[in-house]
Parts: structure tokens; C-alpha cells; sequence
């Protein structure tokens, strides 16, 4: 081996703490990396196979009523490949030991069983007996979430109907991978079902015999699909057509759409902060390491040994630690990017993982690293060889020490001896003192950034359920009914207040931009269900016109003042144009708000509802679902605790994941700055340090004079990395946001509690370590070496 | 250096008298903040292949300043330096590296032992970039520390770390050995065995040989005494009798 190798070989070894530490920032910028870009990635493929293998539909169409005669016009249309009809039927189930409203979409399928288009995987059981007219095939989250099996029954109140139900299997479908019902902020698998059952036993229920009310259809290739669903729509009109729509407009689809978006900037967002930020401490970690060898340097060019090949070894050197790093950082992001796929999975509902490690990600993260390391040790080495080795040889001067401003404004007399050992140090080489408060800052920056989405969500839940939707519960019709429910309503045991709503789906259009979204009529003066402005103060439907919710104005482009063309898509479907009066603050959903009667008029109708928000005694709410589950107009009821609770469920395996991830990381990164920053400072200063104790300064003495330094810089960069932390925080919050929810730059307090215990526990900790190496300080070596 | 090639090194007695190295008006001035240190107030000096020079002088009389500017670790500040045919005050970084790593051998007064090596990777550092070397043994063994070859820097004396250093700077067979205060740490017994071991250098191996020091009593063993004041030479005078280090006492 050559000498130089075996130099590098045994200088690794001896740095082994440092290195380690060094590696462990590199290890955690790249494990983010690679665990989010590769879960990314994997749900990516997951979706794509899942939809091709299962024939996900590109086409879908709800309609009132068509004859089945219909669906061969339809194949015929161009562009179509495939027709699948359907009969659609939304129900109210009755679960067994289970209190609380469900409800459920039941699907039909081919009688065989096996659909054409978004086929089924059956996990458990088997598919439908069509001999049998009351089996059904259930979504899997919603058996999970109930421990049902193939051959329990339950319940269910079809076309006002009851009628009790076998479950034949389990599965799941490409049409709800993100099973959530339709105006839900997170999927609901214990209250909202998916059932599949044979077309003859359900159109006999439904009263749909040789009818369907929905179509799934694929497109041919190169097919144009604005021009199918504007043919579609116009065939379906005659029977009620409530609008076609695309893949994108899907629900599931569109859920997954944006929720992989926001993974995708949060997998692109998340890894560069944190690989940045393990750069640049890379740099400065490694340039200042190798300026501490700045005498053996010049030793090596003596011998001959020109500036590349200097440069070169100290590359090495350096690049071993990187690539210990990097192989420490696939192996931990692979690890958890399986666990963060997995726990996804639990809430995307896909049969199948494909978890890919993608190449082009892991090669990224390591060129970074391995460049930013480069870059320091180039710095570092070209700083030291740019000196003539004489120079470089000498003992470097006595360093310029001046009295700091604090003594100069006569404040001196104040501090200790020690103290003012202190102070100088810092302030004689203020650039260094920066970069170590940066680098500390940084590392509590990412530690605000990866958990202040608690807090965000907490107060966009805040916001929405408890400032803006005050009712306990929701309850939808079936059809528009007329105002006169409401007082049906009103005297059900245990309801307090009621208060209408109209409820309409519409497409938006302003100049080029549309958005498929619904229209809600309310009431003036009601006090259950409020319209917030930007300071989240109370407002009243407006008289006339429409508000919009802020971030649908946005995507529209849509200002207070313009009018906005509103197709409706029910009924007689009137084409309208609504001047846009405002915009309201909603950090969940964008819909349109408008008053009660000014919305009927639009609709050209009389005083009709969709639904009605209830306040309702606590102690009569189980009664009041009873009472409710047996109406037969009613559709649906949402209990807003529920809501609330299963937002959180939903949401909060992961949340709770990526926030202890975090955590890890940045208590990594900061561990691994401050204990860098102490090993090198002990390198350049221990000389001094022993002078002092050989003086008869005591341990303790030296030990305050060193980590004195250490804590000011620690404590100097927490507000720094409070104010970064949450710079990035609303970057990220921005970066982030999509048709299903904005989230709010909220950063509470614990937020910077817990980031400050972290970087404040992790420079406790390398200051112990540091403090045992300076009690075992070799006084009689360090003095002897140099004049 | 235009070519490494084409100054090769002279062998012992062919041309006694070629002049290695020749400065003309050499002047160093050091800026140490707002203070301007003259280290050398302009130096002309002829050294000549094969014999042993001693530098002598008091601290911040200009010795060092010289030797590292002559081995290239220094640049002058005014005057010309000649190594052979080739302006040393010229010359690019690549040539002075070349012209360190081929002809110069050095000794430094702290040793300059890469402490994660041993004694005879410390040699091997050098001799593997060297053009004809000896081994790191054969080395070592020239300093009588044949049997010292695994030990760390940590694990020698302060005598022997400074003959490894030697051994590192003979090792590639220079031209030149130029030696800053070599027993300037070292107590006078273990100052003698270093000076042997660069005595017997000088004599078996022809190597120009340039020894700093302060100690007058050192020059017994030179062919040649330069004495150095305040950054000018104050007088030249040679040794008709040398001593061998044996004889030296301090």
C-alpha cells in the first residue's frame, strides 16, 4: 500500500468520531432523499400498474336513467373503445353493534361477476353468486375497519327499502384507491363503504331493470377527450345526463392526483432543504478539518508532492467518509422509505407495492454530496497549498486579539478572565463564528420545517370545524326537497337548531379556466355554518352574486368583480353568468358560496334544499342517527366529530412518522455540527487550552472557557434557526398546496420547543463528549512540540 | 527547471568546484501586520557542488529565511536565485514542485514526520515519488535505525525522529540536503548522532549539504562557515582543518 494510503488510512481512523459524526449528516440528508423520492416513486409505479392491470375507465357519466339499448349508440361513438353501464345507488347500511351513520355507494357489476373496465382484486372470499340476489362484494378498508368476513351480514336500506346483505368477498378497485365519500376531507373507511353486487339482484332493487345510471368507458388512442364527453353529454342529455367527466375529475383519481402531488413537492422540497443544509456543513466541517493539517500539507510539498496530488489525498480521505455516508443513507432511506410506503399504503388502497429504489435518485443525492464535499476539501486545500510550505511551516503567528466592544464600551470589568477569553475568541475570527451559527441554525431550521405540519393541520382543522363549520351534524336528501323538511326536521327529538342548504354541482368558467366543483345556497343569518374573510371574521352569504373560496379564485383567476360563467350540472342544467363579489378564506375544498334563494332563482326553481346543518343535544345524538338511517329521503349524515377524529386517524400515522423522522435527522445534523465544531476548535486551540491548565487553571476552568464558546454559538442560533425554520416552513406550506387543502404557515410554540431541546440536548451531548477529552488533555505533549 | 532531464546530478569529484547555487542581491522583506521585517538585505552567495555549509548566524539573522528560499519553499522578494542553469525566482509552481521532489532534500528542525506513518512509510512518502531512489531500509539504515522501521513518530526519541527525517530527505539520492537547525531540539549527545549521520551523508553520498545553526561550535565540521547578520553576510571563512562530529561539543 502506498504510504500516502496508508497515512489516509490511519488519519480516518484516528478522526473516526468526526468522520462518523460527518457521515451520519451525510447519512441523513441522503436517507430524506432517498426514502421520500423512492416512496414517490414506488406509489407512482404502484398506481399506473394498478390502474393499467385493472382497466381504470378514462370516461365517466351519471346519468338519471338511460335504457340499456342506449349503451350500443355510445359504443359507437368515436373515440370509445370500451362501455361499461351501471347501475350507481347510494345507500344508508346498518352495521351491527354500530351506531353511527354509514353510508355507501353499491356498484353493480356483470352478473358473471368480473366487469370490464376498473376490475375488481378480490382479496378474500370470492366474486357474487348471481343466483343469489343478496350477496355483495365489500371494499376492503371498510371490512377491515368492521372485522367483517365473507359470510357476515349487515344491513341496508336500498331505494327506501330495507334489505339484509351477504358479504361474498373482499376487494379492491382502481375507481377507489383513495376511498373517500364525495365532500369528505379524508377517506372514511369505518362510516363510508363501497359495494359491489350483481346488476340483476341490484337493478331489481333499484328499480333499474334494463336501465343503468352511470358509465365507465376507455378512450381509443389518440382520442380526443374534450370531444368525447361534449358528445357524451349530448346523448345523455334526454336521460339526465348530470355531466361526463374525465380520469381527472374522478374523485379517487383526482384525491390521488393531488395528494401525490403534494407528495412530490414535499419529496422534492424536504431531501434538497436537508441535503443543502448537509452540504454546507459538509463544507465547512471538511474545509476546516483540512486546514488543521495545514502543517503536514506543507510538509508533503517540501517532499516534492505538487498541489494535485495534496489535493487528491485529501479528496480521498474526504470521500471515504461521503461514501460511507451515502451507503448509510440508501440503506436507512431504504429501509424507511419501505415503512413510509407502507404506512401510505394503509391509506392509498392498492393491492399490490412496487417498491423501487430508483437509481437516478440515489446517484443524485450521492453527486451532491460527493460534490459539496469536493468543493470544501478543494477550498480547504487550495487555501493551505496556495501558502509557500515555509510560511506554512512556521507556527502561525500570535493571532490578533483586540478587546472586544463590550470592553471597549467599559463593561469589561464585568466579565471573568475566562469570559473575556471568550468574547475575543469570537470576535477575532467572526466569520468562522458565523458559519458555526449558521450551520447549528440550519440544523434547528429543519427541525421546524419537518413538524410544523401538526401544527398547521391543527389550526386548518380549527379553522374549518370549529370557527366555520359550527354544526354537529350534516344531513343530506336524496333529491331537492322543499324548505318544509326543515321543520320535519326541527321536531326530531334532540335537535336544537336547523338550518337549510342547497347544494349544486356546476362547472366554473372564467376566460379559458373551468373547475368542476358545487355551489352551496345558504341562508342569511344562519350561525351554524360560516363564510370567514382573511381574518377569519364571520360574513354573510352575499345578497347577490357569489363568493368564492380564495384559492379557487386563484386557480380560476377569477377577481371580486368579474363574472364567472357557472354550467350547472343537474337538472335542467342552465348555463348562467354570477358576478364574483368576494373571496373567502377556506383552507379545506373550493366550492362556491351564494344566498339560499338568490341560488334557487338561478336554478329557476322554487324553495328547494339539498340538506341541513344541525346542532343536536349530546345526549340524544345516538337516537337522532337511528331516526335519521330510517328516513328514507335522507341520504346521508356527517357527524362532524367524526370528521374531526378521522381526519386526525387518517392522517396522523404518517404525520407522526415523517415528524419523528425528522426529528431523527435534524437531531443528526445538529449533533453532528456541534460536535464537529467543538473537535475542530479543540484541534486548533488545545495548545492554549493546556497552557492554561499548566498556568493552574483548573478543568472546570478550561472546560467553561471551551464549551463557554460553544454554548453562546448554540444559543446564538436558536432564533436564527427559528426565524429559517419557519422561512422554509412557508415555503414548504406553499409549495404544497392543491385542490384539496392549503395548508396555513402556523408554527406554535412547542414547534420551537421541541427544535430548540433537540439542537439543545445534541450539543449537550458533544459537549460532554468533548468535555472528557479536554479533562484528559496530554499538558507535557502539547507543550513540548512547538516554540 | 525546463526539463527535470537536463539537470541531472553531478557525481563527487567530477567538477569539485560547479557552482550549485548562486543568489544575487537576494532581499526578503516579511509584512507582520503594519511591521515590515527585512529578513534579507540582499545576499550574493556561491555554493558549490559536494561540500558541506554551515549557516550561522543568531535568530532573525536571515538563516532560514535563505535556506527555504534556496529549496523553494520561499519566494524572494528582490534578486535572483540559481539553481545550476535554472532561475529559481522564475520558476513556476509546477517547476519548483518538480525541482523539490527531484533535487532537494529537506531537514526540518521540528522533524515534520507525518505522525500516522511509521518510520519507513514516512521515507516511502517520498521515495515513491522519487526518480532512483534508495529503499526506505536501505535509508533508514544509512541513520542506524535499520531496526527501528515500524515505530511511529510517537514511539521515537526525539534524536531518532530527526534521523528518520533525515533518512526521508537522503532517501531520494538529492542533489542538495538543506537542513533548518537540525539539533536545535535535540540535546547535544543526540545533536552529534544526527550530525554523523549528515556528515557521513555529505562524504559517502556527495550531497551538497547546507546546515542551519546558531551554535558556532557546529561550523567545526564545515567545509565553509557563512555567518549571517541582520539579513546580510558578515563573513565567509573555511574550515582548513574539519572536525568529525565526534569531536564537537556543546
Amino acid at each position: 500500500m502506498k504510504a500516502l494510503d496508508q497515512k489516509l488510512r490511519r488519519d480516518l481512523w484516528k478522526m473516526k468520531g468526526q468522520a462518523l459524526a460527518i457521515a451520519l449528516v451525510i447519512a441523513s440528508g441522503v436517507a430524506t432523499f432517498v426514502m421520500l423520492i423512492g416512496t414517490m416513486h414506488s406509489l407512482n409505479v404502484t398506481r399506473d400498474r394498478f390502474y393499467q392491470d385493472y382497466r381504470f375507465g378514462d370516461v365517466f357519466a351519471p346519468l338519471k336513467r338511460a335504457p340499456d339499448s342506449l349503451a350500443e349508440r355510445i359504443r359507437e361513438l368515436p373515440g370509445i373503445a370500451y362501455v361499461e353501464t351501471r347501475v350507481v345507488a347510494d345507500v344508508k347500511l346498518d352495521i351491527p353493534n354500530f351506531s353511527e351513520p354509514v353510508t355507501a355507494k353499491l356498484v353493480s357489476i356483470p352478473d358473471s361477476g368480473d366487469p370490464l373496465l376498473n376490475r375488481l382484486y378480490i382479496r378474500r372470499g370470492r366474486s357474487i353468486d348471481p343466483a343469489k340476489d343478496n350477496e355483495v362484494i365489500v371494499s376492503e378498508a371498510f371490512a377491515e375497519a368492521h372485522r367483517f368476513s365473507p359470510g357476515d351480514r349487515f344491513g341496508a336500506v336500498i331505494n327506501g327499502r330495507r334489505k339484509r346483505l351477504v358479504i361474498a368477498g373482499t376487494a379492491l378497485s382502481p375507481e377507489f384507491v383513495l376511498q373517500a365519500r364525495p365532500g369528505a376531507i379524508s377517506p372514511d373507511y369505518r362510516r363510508y363503504a363501497i359495494l359491489w353486487m350483481g346488476r340483476t339482484a341490484l337493478g331489481t332493487a333499484y328499480n333499474m331493470d334494463g336501465a343503468f345510471n352511470d358509465l365507465v368507458a376507455t378512450l381509443e388512442p389518440g382520442a380526443v377527450l374534450d370531444d368525447v364527453l361534449l358528445r357524451l353529454d349530448d346523448i345523455l342529455d334526454t336521460y339526465g345526463g348530470l355531466g361526463s367527466y374525465g380520469r381527472a375529475d374522478q374523485l379517487s383519481n383526482r384525491f390521488l392526483t393531488e395528494e401525490f402531488k403534494q407528495l412530490q413537492r414535499s419529496a422534492e422540497i424536504f431531501p434538497t432543504v436537508f441535503i443543502a443544509v448537509a452540504a454546507f456543513l459538509l463544507n465547512v466541517v471538511i474545509s476546516r478539518t483540512v486546514s488543521t493539517q495545514r502543517e503536514q500539507i506543507a510538509a508533503l510539498k517540501a517532499f516534492g508532492y505538487s498541489n494535485l496530488a495534496v489535493g487528491v489525498h485529501y479528496i480521498k480521505l474526504v470521500m471515504l467518509i461521503v461514501l460511507i455516508g451515502i451507503a448509510g443513507g440508501i440503506a436507512a432511506g431504504s429501509r424507511l422509505g419501505q415503512g413510509l410506503a407502507n404506512i401510505y399504503m394503509e391509506f392509498y388502497r392498492f393491492p399490490f407495492l412496487l417498491y423501487e429504489l430508483r437509481l437516478a435518485a440515489v446517484l443524485t443525492a450521492a453527486m451532491i454530496t460527493a460534490a459539496a464535499a469536493i468543493a470544501g476539501t478543494v477550498y480547504a486545500v487550495r487555501k493551505a497549498v496556495l501558502l509557500p510550505p515555509a510560511e506554512a511551516m512556521r507556527p502561525e503567528p500570535p493571532a490578533q486579539y483586540r478587546r472586544t466592544t463590550i470592553e471597549r464600551l467599559g463593561l469589561g470589568r464585568l466579565l471573568s478572565q475566562p469570559t473575556r477569553i471568550v468574547f475575543r475568541n469570537i470576535e477575532r475570527r467572526p466569520f468562522k463564528s458565523l458559519l458555526t451559527v449558521t450551520g447549528i441554525s440550519l440544523a434547528c431550521a429543519i427541525m421546524i420545517a419537518g413538524t410544523f405540519s401538526k401544527d398547521a393541520v391543527d389550526f386548518m382543522v380549527d379553522v374549518q370545524f370549529r370557527l366555520s363549520q359550527r354544526e354537529d351534524m350534516t344531513v343530506t336528501f336524496t333529491d331537492p326537497v322543499s324548505r318544509k323538511a326543515l321543520y320535519e326536521l326541527k321536531g326530531l327529538q334532540g335537535v336544537e337548531h336547523a338550518e337549510v342548504f342547497r347544494s349544486v354541482p356546476v362547472r366554473m368558467r372564467y376566460e379559458h379556466r373551468t373547475y368542476r366543483t358545487s355551489i352551496r345556497g345558504m341562508d342569511p343569518g344562519g350561525h351554524l355554518h360560516y363564510l370567514l374573510d382573511r381574518q377569519l371574521t364571520p360574513l354573510e352569504p352575499p345578497p347577490d352574486g357569489i363568493v368564492l373560496t380564495d384559492y379557487l379564485g386563484f386557480l380560476l383567476g377569477a377577481r371580486p368583480g368579474d363574472l364567472l360563467t357557472i354550467e350547472v350540472l343537474e337538472g335542467e342544467r342552465p348555463v348562467r353568468q354570477v358576478p364574483v363579489v368576494g373571496l373567502v378564506n377556506q383552507y379545506i375544498g373550493l366550492m362556491g358560496y351564494m344566498d339560499l334563494s338568490e341560488l334557487n332563482r338561478l336554478m329557476r326553481e322554487g324553495h328547494a334544499v339539498s340538506g341541513a346543518y344541525l346542532a343536536a343535544d349530546q345526549l340524544y345524538q345516538a337516537d337522532l342517527y337511528r331516526t335519521l338511517v330510517q328516513m328514507p329521503r335522507v341520504a346521508g349524515t356527517v357527524v362532524r366529530q367524526d370528521e374531526i377524529r378521522n381526519f386526525y386517524d387518517t392522517q396522523a400515522e404518517a404525520l407522526l412518522f415523517f415528524t419523528y423522522i425528522a426529528s431523527l435527522l435534524a437531531g443528526t445534523i445538529a449533533f453532528g455540527v456541534v460536535y464537529n465544531s467543538a473537535r475542530i476548535s479543540l484541534a486548533e486551540r488545545s495548545r492554549e487550552l493546556a497552557s492554561l491548565r499548566v498556568l493552574g487553571y483548573t478543568r472546570a476552568e478550561i472546560s467553561y472557557i471551551f464549551l463557554g464558546e460553544l454554548a453562546l454559538f448554540t444559543l446564538t442560533s436558536l432564533p436564527l434557526g427559528f426565524l429559517i425554520g419557519r422561512g422554509i416552513a412557508a415555503y414548504v406550506a406553499h409549495a404544497i398546496e392543491s385542490d384539496l387543502f392549503r395548508v396555513p404557515v402556523v408554527v406554535e410554540p412547542r414547534t420551537y420547543a421541541l427544535a430548540a431541546t433537540v439542537v439543545l440536548v445534541s450539543a449537550c451531548l458533544s459537549g460532554l463528549i468533548v468535555r472528557r477529552k479536554l479533562d484528559h488533555l496530554n499538558l507535557v505533549a502539547v507543550l513540548k512540540t512547538k516554540e | 527547471m525546463k526539463d527535470s532531464g537536463t539537470v541531472s546530478m553531478r557525481g563527487k569529484g567530477e567538477q569539485e568546484t560547479a557552482v550549485v547555487f548562486r543568489t544575487i542581491g537576494l532581499t526578503k522583506v516579511y509584512t507582520m501586520g503594519a511591521v515590515q521585517v527585512h529578513a534579507l538585505r540582499g545576499i550574493d552567495l556561491e555554493l558549490y557542488a559536494g561540500e558541506l555549509v554551515v549557516l550561522l548566524g543568531p535568530s532573525g539573522s536571515g538563516k532560514s529565511t535563505l535556506l527555504n528560499i534556496l529549496g523553494g519553499l520561499d519566494t524572494a522578494t528582490g534578486g535572483t536565485v540559481f539553481y545550476r542553469d535554472t532561475e529559481l525566482t522564475r520558476a513556476t509552481e509546477k517547476q519548483l514542485t518538480d525541482y523539490r521532489r527531484f533535487h532537494v532534500g529537506f531537514v526540518f528542525q521540528f522533524y515534520n514526520l507525518i505522525p500516522s506513518l511509521t518510520a519507513r512509510e514516512n521515507v516511502a512518502a517520498v521515495t515513491e515519488i522519487a526518480q532512483a531512489p534508495m529503499t526506505p531500509e536501505e535509508a533508514l539504515g544509512l541513520v542506524n535505525l535499520g531496526e527501528r522501521l515500524d515505530h511511529f513518530p510517537s514511539q521515537l526519541s526525539g534524536g531518532e525522529q530527526q534521523r528518520v527525517a533525515i533518512a526521508r530527505a537522503i532517501s531520494k539520492n538529492p542533489a542538495v540536503l538543506l537542513c533548518d537547525e537540525p539539533t536545535g531540539a535535540l540535546d547535544s549527545e543526540t545533536g552529534v548522532v544526527v550530525l554523523e549521520a549528515l556528515d557521513q551523508v555529505n562524504r559517502r553520498l556527495g550531497t551538497t549539504t547546507v546546515i542551519i545553526t546558531h551554535n558556532a561550535d557546529i561550523a567545526g565540521m564545515a567545509d565553509r562557515v557563512i555567518h549571517l547578520s541582520n539579513g546580510l553576510i558578515s563573513e565567509i571563512t573555511r574550515n582548513i582543518a574539519k572536525k568529525s562530529p565526534q569531536e564537537l561539543h556543546w
